[in-house]
């Protein structure tokens, strides 16, 4: 970083490799938590790869018809029936809330505890409803439509099956998101990251770092949730 | 990596010859770049042995852990060698209980003990310490980790006792038939066996986030990456294909749980069993075979690649001579573990494929060897006219070479789609994976062991009894693995539980037996060697500091053996390569990572 001169570096990708090789640090400036959410969220990457590739595969081979997505997630509001609005309603929240995560990392780093804590909890709030909404919609599906993972009176039997196993999962990665989320409003809210408050687990300090790398994790699920949309909903 | 750009490395001011006047040299010592790593002091019994937060205990109980389920792999490839070899005498087994044997003890011996021993044990022990870091980056992570591992094994045990026993499909679970009836254990077992993965999954990650960004990040000051010993770049190389690799797996064993939970059908066809349809349909048993060789095939090189790299190192101590080129083998690491990526579905050559994925799948296996073979020139370079210290990890790193080199150039047969197909589901692949992926890692592992012990217990292993472990070791696994070559070829097929009077085994009569014999020797040995490994703890010849004169920093700890934190006050700063040794103009014999170059000042060569 600072210490030696970028500009000396030879050109190309060997003054990459000379970079990267360099002393002590192969992410100059990167704080070690927050190289660990990056690599895991690498491997996590490939969890979520080969669940959508095997979907890609389910569905290339199948030979009865896959269920017609627009007419399955449709949601009859006021005698009138619109495809995909649930869903929509759903990406919309979690976007959102990972626009009030990124305000979040803000005030952290600007160590403004209180907006900082109250963008965490609208952030675990969206992320909360969203769950919420996923839950409805399985339970329509289950209960109303009788989607099962074994069968469904749509089409290709897979398709209950990838639905319920992908959404789940990602479902499964938001509910833990939601559940740090809480927690860590409230070491905000405490000033854990003022005070130098030790974990209770760990039994360390921490810092407002620390929000940015939950914040991390918390853009790596919306960003899957875009390719689970795509896949299931629009595909 | 830093000969040109001078910047970036600890200058070096050394006395001008020409000016014919000596002046000390002047080292500039970076500043370290983060904060000194705040360690967790542990208090009491428990937390200081059992549940600890020290990469160094952590990685004793992983190689213990592996270890201890690693002889019950042992064990049941000895029921299965009485069965084939002596089928009247003992039988005992049956053909449940032999499809069981074979499938835990594959199972076992690749995940639960080579992959745990070489990135739990080693791993662990020997990051922190080899490159200048008080523990790993986050010592309670890795502590759950550990304890994600043993819960794994628990679940692992607890197949062998649930009804129908531990599954008996193979240790690739192939579906359709691991989940059906017919197959033993799948009921329970193959459920337990497929959680028991996932855990192991689930809890490796948490170690190997640690790995990689200790490694990356927690470097010690002048601890450039192409400082560190090839031992650390095997591990961290394989660390990566593990992160990448293991999800495929987790998927894998999801999808098959459901399947044989939920009834969805992922990887289960149309099917009838006794004449009865299933539930299932439309589910793709290729699907599970290409996940789960995107995990097998990086996984081989999880193993190999440390071993390539703890090989590197004993061979350059023992030969007292530098390794040879040493930014090849870095290379070679990095590019064997990106191509084996791409090579999975030369296991899947009689499963069915477009011809042209065979093609493909083959050509990429092949330019593997490339990679490899430049390693095992270089290995054997380092050793001419080098000054060879028949030590015991010399021994067994001189072992491993011809093993390695032995099942290699099987794998060339075996990577052509034409040779692969006669050859395929016969000894001859039992005896070429065992070669490459089992004897050659091992004899690193013992290798490592008997080099490493000293730092960990101050003690050595008993020489007489490491000297008849290896050459029983040595001897037997080619008494075992040179026949099963010439059986896979006469048309042997693996997998058997008894060949009876086939016409397979006309001219094979008797090998079974000889076989079976040696294995029985050569797991006994094994024996031995724990026994010594035990027995030396207390008894072994006290080892005085660095016994095998090595420059790596794990030899140069403030305590010997080293204690919490690892270098006392002060981390070290290091100013060259570990591969010091006999280096021109040096009166020295060998030059250890941490000393500065005004202390030697007639060296001829400042090595990175």
């Amino acid at each position: 970083m600072s210490q030696f001169d970028i500009e000396k570096l030879p050109k190309g990708s060997k003054g990459f490799m000379y970079d990267w090789g360099s002393d002590q640090r192969a992410f100059k400036g990167v704080p070690w938590g927050k190289a660990m959410m990056w690599i895991f969220l690498l491997s996590d990457t490939f969890i979520f790869s080969c669940f959508l590739i095997s979907l890609m595969t389910a569905r290339a081979s199948t030979v009865v018809p896959w269920p017609p997505t627009s007419d399955v997630f449709a949601l009859t509001v006021f005698g009138v029936e619109l495809p995909l609005l649930l869903i929509a309603i759903m990406t919309f929240v979690l976007i959102t809330s990972s626009g009030t995560m990124a305000i979040a990392v803000k005030y952290g780093y600007e160590k403004n505890r209180k907006l900082c804590g109250w963008f965490l909890l609208a952030t675990a709030i969206g992320g909360l409803t969203f769950v919420g909404m996923q839950a409805f919609e399985w339970s329509k599906l289950i209960f109303h439509d009788g989607v099962r993972p074994w069968s469904n009176p749509f089409g290709a039997e897979q398709f209950g099956a990838f639905f319920f196993m992908v959404t789940g999962f990602h479902g499964t990665h938001v509910s833990i998101g939601v559940i740090f989320l809480f927690i860590f409003a409230r070491k905000v809210f405490r000033g854990d990251f003022d005070t130098g408050r030790r974990g209770y687990f760990t039994s360390m300090k921490s810092d407002y770092e620390a929000i940015e790398i939950l914040g991390l994790y918390w853009h790596f699920v919306d960003l899957v949730w875009v390719f689970i949309f795509a896949f299931f909903y629009l595909w | 990596m830093t000969d040109e750009y001078t910047d970036n490395k600890i200058e070096t001011k050394s006395a001008d010859s020409s000016s014919g006047s000596y002046s000390p040299p002047v080292e500039k010592i970076p500043a370290q770049e983060a904060p000194d790593q705040e360690l967790y002091h542990a208090k009491s019994f428990w937390t200081k042995w059992v549940f600890c937060q020290d990469a160094k205990v952590i990685g004793i109980q992983y190689a213990l852990t592996a270890t201890a389920i690693g002889m019950i792999g042992l064990i049941l490839s000895w029921g299965m060698r009485l069965q084939l070899g002596f089928p009247e005498t003992f039988s005992f087994l049956g053909p449940a209980t032999y499809y069981q044997s074979v499938t835990m003890h594959g199972m076992i011996m690749v995940i639960y003990l080579l992959t745990a021993l070489f990135l739990g044990g080693f791993g662990n022990y020997l990051i922190p310490l080899m490159v200048g870091a008080r523990d790993m980056v986050f010592p309670y992570v890795n502590m759950v980790s550990y304890w994600m591992f043993l819960v794994a094994v628990l679940v692992l045990i607890a197949s062998f006792f649930v009804p129908g026993g531990p599954t008996g499909a193979g240790w690739t679970l192939y579906p359709p038939q691991a989940i059906l009836p017919g197959t033993p254990g799948s009921e329970m077992g193959i459920v337990l066996m497929l959680v028991s993965l996932s855990l192991f999954v689930i809890g490796f990650t948490m170690g190997g986030l640690n790995y990689v960004i200790t490694i990356l990040q927690s470097r010690t000051r002048g601890m450039t990456l192409m400082r560190m010993p090839l031992t650390i770049w095997g591990i961290f190389t394989a660390t990566v294909l593990a992160l990448l690799a293991f999800p495929a797996l987790f998927v894998a064993c999801i999808m098959m749980t459901l399947d044989n939970l939920l009834g969805t059908s992922f990887f289960m066809p149309e099917i009838f069993t006794m004449g009865e349809k299933l539930d299932y349909a439309g589910g793709s048993p290729i699907l599970f075979q290409h996940l789960f060789w995107f995990f097998g095939h990086p996984e081989v090189y999880i193993v190999a690649l440390p071993a390539f790299g703890i090989v590197s190192d004993l061979i350059s101590v023992h030969a007292r001579k530098n390794v040879f080129g040493y930014r090849m083998m870095v290379w070679a690491i990095v590019i064997i573990g990106a191509l084996s990526f791409i090579v999975w579905a030369h296991h899947m050559y009689v499963s069915g494929m477009n011809p042209w994925f065979g093609f493909f799948f083959a050509t990429t296996t092949l330019i593997i060897a490339v990679p490899t073979a430049i390693k095992v020139y270089n290995w054997v370079l380092t050793l001419w006219r080098g000054n060879i210290h028949l030590t015991i990890p010399m021994l067994f790193s001189l072992g491993f070479i011809v093993t390695f080199v032995n099942g290699g150039i099987t794998g060339l047969f075996l990577g052509n789609v034409i040779i692969d197909v006669p050859l395929s589901d016969t000894y001859f692949v039992v005896a070429h994976f065992h070669m490459v992926m089992g004897i050659a890692p091992l004899m690193v592992v013992f290798g490592a062991i008997y080099h490493w012990y000293p730092l960990i217990t101050g003690r050595h292993l008993n020489q007489t009894l490491g000297k008849i472990h290896f050459w029983v070791t040595f001897v037997g696994a080619y008494a075992i693995y040179f026949p099963m070559h010439y059986l896979g070829f006469i048309g042997v097929p693996r997998r058997y539980f008894e060949m009876y009077d086939s016409p397979y085994m006309t001219s094979g009569v008797g090998l079974n037996q000889f076989i079976t014999v040696a294995a029985l020797i050569v797991g006994f040995t094994q024996f031995l060697f724990l026994y010594n490994i035990f027995t030396s703890w207390y008894k072994g010849e006290t080892s005085e500091r660095n016994p095998w004169k090595a420059n790596s920093l794990e030899w140069h700890t403030p305590d010997y053996p080293p204690t919490h934190g690892n270098f006392g006050k002060e981390l070290p700063v290091v100013y060259r390569w570990p591969y010091d040794f006999s280096v021109p103009g040096s009166d020295k014999e060998y030059i250890p990572q941490d000393v500065p170059p005004s202390q030697v000042p007639t060296a001829k060569a400042e090595q990175t």
